[in-house]
């Protein structure tokens, strides 16, 4: 009889860990001994999506660098959730400085560690889309293009969170924020423009650059560690939602993150200098309205005045897959 | 204090901040009930047998599925799996497996000579067991890992009643019944053959039975009245069927017709065709929807060649083998009714499969027994109005299979267990049952169910060679591992990974999670995506 070469759920990757697998097969998540680099406690949101993917980018990093790691944080919620003086949540090495000048620190850093002589420990720069894609910018495109020895890690929540949601350039288009309200012709962000952080750090050509999301947490990791392995400025970009922003209930985060992936609107992929090398392909492709109906912040596409909107919306995502091929080789994994 | 400057407090860490006391309502982990489980009539425990399965702990998963059921590689073979209707897989792709693992397990078992545990102390009260079909041997051996004596009378000349005289070989291979008949008997067990109790209540009082367990089957084929030439050859299914256990096979010539719609029906049609027969024809009064035949019975037998007539009855039946033959039609409420139209068959023999009575000359004289349609009426404990004579199987109204009759067997023991020990046995609360809509099926990879193999038609419609065959130990293992486990933690580590606040403790394996409520918000995250719904929310109360 025929044997099938399908994999399946059960010793499967789709989940955080399985007791069937070999120890070193599981995830860095599934370990009892992972290092829970930001440990209980912190104030961050119920479901808050950025609390989740710095544990998971921040565990992964640990393990591939042994545990010889110093994580510099940008101004933004990761920051002041973790950290209210005089308590700290981070269980490594931790610095926090300004807003705009996390990349620039990490660089410091890192120069630093080689003059000292420690040359095996290693650094992580991160931020929030806020701290990254706006007030950091200039600060990291030094840092890519002086090809600094630094992870730069972005945790995207597209909006400015910790201050009360204000719009960043990484907000989307159409999204309501506190300061881009969904009344008007044009209800919600600008649409038509926008900055995608991961494509012009691939633009500098750094030795790697890779989106990840906190729905897959194995790719996550493994792009992580990947980066780990390699010297020089890396850049992973990391979609978190966060449900007070988004207007999602907390218990959908992963859910709200999955769909972000699987309508193709975050697009799953790694570049090595300066060339895509790698795409996640979509498993099971959605509208994108399976996504945007799950936050408030989209509320006003599905009245009157957003007509039209969810089919430009839909545009950009079918432009997304088209562009990385997300539905190429369009297997079952896991 | 010596602190560097600008700072005037030591570094705290965040575990000072109870983020618990946040919570509005908070996550527990629960057991639910797999449909599987909740379908099978043999109680068994479906998902924890299959878990070990998936290990590859054969020896572990058999011992689980044993516990309810003794007889596995029996019921992987003639079970008609009500589980893999019910199992939730059917609605993500295809049901899993469940039958077929079962009976690589009950396989795997004879081949490796695995044994049942002896009972750890005798109570020293002896049962009657009245019947050696699948109720009474299952309740023999329940009773004796009870640590009761247990005897079993049986009529017949070999154990296993309808398994044995009422389905064919082509099913169920006979040295696969007799390997797990012995099994059972291994423990300790007397079986007395050929001996036919005509009075309970004398048997009971000569061999001083402390109580009985009464499963004597449905045995006495049921007539129709059809005019009938005096050299007419027309015989009765359970008749022809227990004829093929014996050195003269019965003679049904080359045209047989079958008159009946149930799997008896169709078994005898089947086993005609084997025994040579060119024709064999059932003839049914009512539609293929209506046939109380399990649908893939009637596909397999019209692959082996086997005609059916729908909605005709036969009127009569002259001596050189004519049977006239009235067209039905279904009326408004589903009910056939004559037309009038009439034609002829040719037919060298009629075999009537028109169901079965029970033989109930055993319980003349008890008192206070309640009989209706030809049933002994049983109370919920499988006790029958006379105080300490249970009965289960097909003498009371079931179903009738093999599966019902082992459930009833295990069931009415540990009545009988207890009301020998002066108490009443109360079955714990089941748990809620597991809903599809209660899993998160992303978590679960496409993959299709394994098929058995079958065997070629050419042979299946020529020998008696079994025509399902086994999986193999990777077939078995994959299609054991396409359980979803519903309902119940198989510790995927999910709840302990999305955590965004470190709020579940891995406890190692097979100890599952613990959640720690002083941290967790009570976000939800962990319940909504736990693949197999084994995590609820409940409100706090403050």
């Amino acid at each position: 009889m025929e044997l099938q070469t399908v994999k399946f759920y059960q010793t499967g990757t789709f989940t955080v860990g399985n007791r069937l697998l070999a120890e070193d097969e599981r995830s860095v998540q599934a370990n009892m001994d992972r290092t829970n680099s930001l440990n209980s406690g912190h104030r961050a949101c119920q479901g808050c999506g950025e609390a989740l993917g710095a544990r998971y980018a921040i565990d992964a990093a640990m393990r591939a660098t042994n545990g010889e790691l110093i994580a510099v944080n940008a101004t933004g919620c990761l920051e002041v959730f973790s950290t209210p003086y005089p308590e700290t949540s981070w269980k490594i090495p931790w610095i926090h400085s300004l807003f705009g000048n996390a990349a620039a620190v990490a660089s410091g850093v890192a120069a630093a560690m080689r003059v000292k002589g420690t040359p095996g420990v290693r650094v992580v720069a991160q931020g929030g889309d806020g701290g990254t894609t706006d007030i950091g910018f200039g600060c990291l495109s030094g840092m890519f293009e002086r090809n600094d020895d630094v992870l730069y890690i972005c945790y995207d929540n597209e909006a400015y969170m910790n201050t009360g949601v204000q719009r960043s350039s990484a907000t989307p288009p159409a999204a309501r924020t506190a300061t881009t309200p969904a009344v008007g012709r044009e209800p919600g962000n600008v649409f038509g423009t926008g900055k995608n952080v991961p494509l012009i750090a691939m633009a500098h050509s750094i030795p790697y650059v890779a989106t990840a999301s906190v729905a897959n947490l194995r790719d996550l990791e493994r792009k992580v560690a990947k980066a780990m392995e390699i010297a020089g400025a890396r850049y992973v970009h990391i979609h978190v939602p966060c449900p007070l922003g988004w207007g999602s209930l907390p218990a959908d985060t992963i859910k709200v993150a999955r769909l972000a992936v699987e309508s193709g609107l975050f697009p799953l992929f790694e570049v090595e200098y300066g060339e895509i090398t790698g795409r996640t392909p979509i498993r099971r492709k959605v509208p994108v309205t399976d996504y945007l109906r799950l936050q408030k912040r989209f509320a006003h596409l599905f009245n009157v005045a957003g007509e039209g909107r969810v089919a430009q919306i839909q545009a950009i995502a079918d432009r997304n897959i088209a562009k990385f091929g997300l539905l190429e080789e369009a297997r079952t994994h896991g | 204090m010596d602190k560097p400057f600008a700072i005037t407090l030591d570094v705290g860490s965040s575990l000072a901040n109870k983020t618990g006391s946040w919570r509005t309502s908070r996550p527990v982990y629960v057991d639910r009930l797999p449909p599987c489980n909740h379908a099978c009539p043999a109680g068994e425990n479906i998902q924890s047998w299959l878990y070990h399965a998936e290990a590859g702990d054969y020896e572990a998963a058999w011992r689980v599925l044993t516990r309810d059921n003794p007889l596995p590689a029996i019921m992987g073979r003639v079970c008609y799996h009500p589980c893999e209707t019910a199992c939730n897989r059917g609605q993500l792709d295809e049901s899993v497996g469940i039958n077929s693992v079962e009976r690589f397990l009950g396989d795997e078992a004879l081949k490796r000579g695995w044994r049942f545990e002896p009972p750890a102390r005798e109570s020293g009260k002896r049962v009657l067991v009245v019947g050696a079909g699948p109720s009474g041997l299952a309740a023999a051996y329940h009773l004796r890992l009870f640590g009761h004596a247990v005897t079993i009378i049986e009529a017949g000349p070999l154990a296993g009643g309808m398994m044995r005289f009422g389905i064919p070989k082509y099913r169920l291979p006979r040295d696969v019944l007799d390997a797990e008949v012995q099994r059972i008997l291994d423990l300790g067990i007397e079986l007395r053959l050929n001996r036919k109790v005509s009075n309970i209540l004398e048997t009971m009082e000569q061999d001083r039975f402390d109580a009985a367990f009464l499963a004597v089957g449905a045995h006495i084929a049921k007539r129709a009245f059809i005019p009938a030439g005096s050299a007419a050859h027309m015989l009765d299914a359970i008749a022809v069927l227990r004829g093929m256990e014996g050195e003269d096979k019965p003679l049904l010539g080359r045209r047989v017709v079958v008159y009946g719609g149930g799997n008896t029906a169709l078994d005898v049609a089947r086993t005609a065709k084997r025994l040579g027969a060119s024709d064999a024809i059932v003839v049914y009064r009512r539609t293929r929807e209506k046939m109380p035949a399990h649908d893939f019975e009637v596909e397999e037998a019209l692959q082996e060649g086997v005609l059916i007539k729908w909605l005709s009855t036969i009127r009569n039946m002259a001596d050189a083998g004519t049977l006239t033959v009235e067209k039905m039609r279904l009326d408004d409420k589903g009910f056939p009714q004559p037309t009038g139209e009439f034609e002829t068959l040719e037919t060298d023999s009629l075999v009537l499969a028109l169901g079965q009575d029970v033989d109930l000359s055993l319980l003349y004289g008890v008192a206070d027994l309640v009989i209706e349609h030809g049933v002994v009426q049983v109370g919920a404990n499988m006790m029958t109005g006379h105080p300490g004579i249970f009965a289960g199987g097909d003498m009371v109204p079931s179903e009738r299979t093999v599966t019902v009759a082992v459930g009833h067997g295990k069931k009415a023991a540990r009545h009988i267990d207890a009301w020998l020990r002066g108490g009443s046995y109360a079955p714990l609360p089941a748990h809620k049952l597991a809903p599809f809509e209660s899993l998160n099926p992303w978590y679960y990879a496409d993959a299709p169910k394994t098929a058995r193999p079958m065997l070629d038609l050419a042979r299946r419609a020529s020998t008696f060679d079994e025509i399902v065959a086994g999986l193999d130990e990777s077939t078995a293992l994959f299609e054991a591992r396409r359980c979803l486990s519903c309902g119940n933690c198989f510790e995927c580590d999910n709840c302990y990974g999305v955590c965004p606040d470190n709020a579940v403790i891995k406890l190692g394996p097979g100890k599952r999670f613990e959640f720690n409520y002083d941290y967790c918000k009570g976000c939800g995250i962990c319940v909504a995506e736990c693949p197999c719904g084994a995590i609820e929310m409940i409100p706090e109360t403050i």
